[in-house]
């Protein structure tokens, strides 16, 4: 096969791919609202993409912010403006790190987890089986995930945020001597609340949305096959990851100035 | 009984059914019909179409073209709000049970009484026993479907069909991968529970021994469409030449030993 009829191919696949995509997208945000009602599954399955994922978002945020205490400490020492240390950590964490960090591990805990698991639901004939009870997978199944995906993704970067700041402080006082006060009231002035953490928070919205969008579509639509499930799981971590970094340089660029 | 008797009122009847997927045709003017009341079993070799037809009479897969239909109504083509409610006729049994591995077997069983019915959850306990009962699994109520053995989970997902008293059963390959206790324990339940409940069961199998000691008629499928149909007794003695090869076992015959393929010589002479 030539390489135009490659590239074809390949062309009209992506945009058919795509088209399903948003199909599905509209289904799920129909179930979605749907699901609304039925609490205790929204309740069980924030548990699942949000109670679960804590540790790995505490710890990383953590040391993220530890590393940004040491390494903002060591620039701003040249100029003799290390008291602008909590600024300089909270304005990375608040505006950038945070959402994009917290996407990032989300992506990798809770969004492969959601797409094996519908994966496997579907290669296990769950999903038909619903079906055949008269039950709509996507208020059943997709509607809770969706929702619980939405409002876990900000909180979790709000937590990454905040636990950076104080890993920030940590290295910043307790290994360089940083006055708290200091720390405390340059991150209070420095940090604005509409266009510093809003749009932070828009951010991880907005990355919330894509994460469990691309998770549960590649579950729902996995080829019902064990290395058909591997594949999509693998699918949604590089598609979410490639769509939280392209996507943050436009909400950036949008939010800051450059577009 | 003769046949104008038994479908004189059938619950399905298919006309002139053609079904293609991914450019492959499956189904090429089936017809056939499903007597009210009987337990009807669908046969035929691996790939015949035996299950994609359990798909279209669920409305899982839309014909594409003919009709069918189940108690009197065409099946809606479309997922929306008839096809739902014509389902809660339906009850079926997947291949691999499909039970829903997060919930319990209690739990299984009452998750269409919880989603399909107000009833209180005194009422709902009392049905998911009764009809863990009648599948001899009321002591498993609490085992999770990992903890269950393969004709366990297949009657729990049994009793989960029978959860809303459906009119008709649909069971794809239900004794396939079971030991023969457990496959005798599944060939009673079908028959018992059709008579006693007073159900239609469609039972798709390539089992024939198994097929025919509870079927009461049974349809033979190849190529697309019915190559034959009667009482177990009449297939059995059939001479036509694909439904004595199938309902014999023998491996080759008008159905074919070999996949389709060029010529044998010249194919090992071919350098790619």
């Amino acid at each position: 096969m030539s390489f135009l009829e490659n590239l074809g191919k390949f062309g009209l696949g992506f945009v058919s791919r795509l088209g399903v995509s948003f199909l599905f997208l509209v289904q799920a945000l129909v179930g979605a609202v749907k699901s609304l009602t039925r609490f205790r599954l929204i309740v069980h399955q924030l548990y699942s993409v949000g109670v679960l994922t804590m540790l790995i978002i505490l710890v990383s945020g953590l040391f993220v912010g530890m590393v940004l205490g040491l390494q903002g400490y060591y620039q701003l020492v040249n100029f003799s403006a290390e008291s602008s240390l909590g600024m300089v950590v909270a304005l990375f964490l608040v505006r950038e790190l945070g959402p994009v960090l917290a996407a990032l591990l989300f992506a990798g805990r809770a969004g492969s987890a959601l797409t094996a698991e519908i994966g496997l639901m579907k290669t296990t004939e769950q999903l038909a089986a619903m079906e055949m009870m008269a039950v709509d997978p996507m208020i059943r199944v997709i509607g809770p995930r969706f929702v619980a995906g939405f409002i876990a993704l900000p909180v979790l970067a709000a937590m990454l945020s905040g636990i950076g700041v104080l890993g920030g402080y940590l290295v910043g006082h307790g290994q360089f001597g940083v006055d708290p006060g200091v720390y405390w009231s340059s991150m209070q002035n420095g940090v604005d609340l509409v266009d510093d953490v809003l749009n932070g928070v828009i951010k991880s919205i907005v990355f919330g949305f894509i994460v469990t969008w691309v998770a549960l579509f590649e579950g729902y639509y996995a080829v019902p096959t064990s290395e058909g499930v591997s594949r999509a799981t693998t699918r949604t971590v590089v598609t979410s990851s490639l769509a939280i970094l392209g996507g943050d340089y436009i909400l950036t660029a949008l939010m800051f100035g450059g577009l | 009984m003769t046949e104008v008797n038994i479908f004189e009122n059938p619950i399905v009847e298919a006309t002139d059914v053609h079904f293609s997927f991914d450019q492959r045709r499956i189904f090429d003017g089936l017809d056939l019909q499903i007597p009210r009341g009987k337990v009807t079993a669908i046969m035929g070799p691996s790939g015949c179409g035996k299950s994609t037809f359990l798909g279209l009479l669920g409305g899982r897969l839309p014909v594409s073209s003919g009709s069918i239909w189940f108690d009197g109504e065409a099946i809606p083509q479309k997922k929306n709000e008839a096809l739902f409610l014509m389902r809660r006729k339906m009850g079926m049994l997947f291949q691999n049970s499909a039970l829903l591995t997060d919930l319990s077997v209690f739990e299984n069983v009452a998750f269409p009484l919880r989603e399909q019915t107000d009833l209180p959850d005194e009422l709902i306990r009392i049905l998911v026993l009764l009809k863990l009962e009648m599948v001899g699994l009321r002591g498993a109520r609490d085992l999770m479907p990992a903890e269950l053995s393969g004709g366990m989970a297949r009657r729990v997902a049994l009793a989960r069909a029978i959860a809303l008293d459906p009119q008709m059963v649909m069971y794809d390959e239900p004794f396939v991968g079971l030991d023969p206790i457990s496959m005798g324990v599944i060939v009673e339940l079908i028959r018992k529970l059709n008579d006693a409940l007073g159900l239609t069961s469609v039972v798709v199998t390539h089992d024939v021994p198994e097929g025919c000691s509870i079927a009461d008629y049974v349809y033979l499928l190849d190529s697309g469409r019915v190559i034959g149909h009667g009482t177990p007794k009449d297939m059995l003695a059939s001479t036509q030449p694909e439904i004595h090869q199938f309902m014999n076992g023998l491996p080759d015959g008008p159905v074919g030993y070999h996949y389709p393929a060029m010529d044998y010589l010249m194919d090992l002479r071919t350098q790619k």
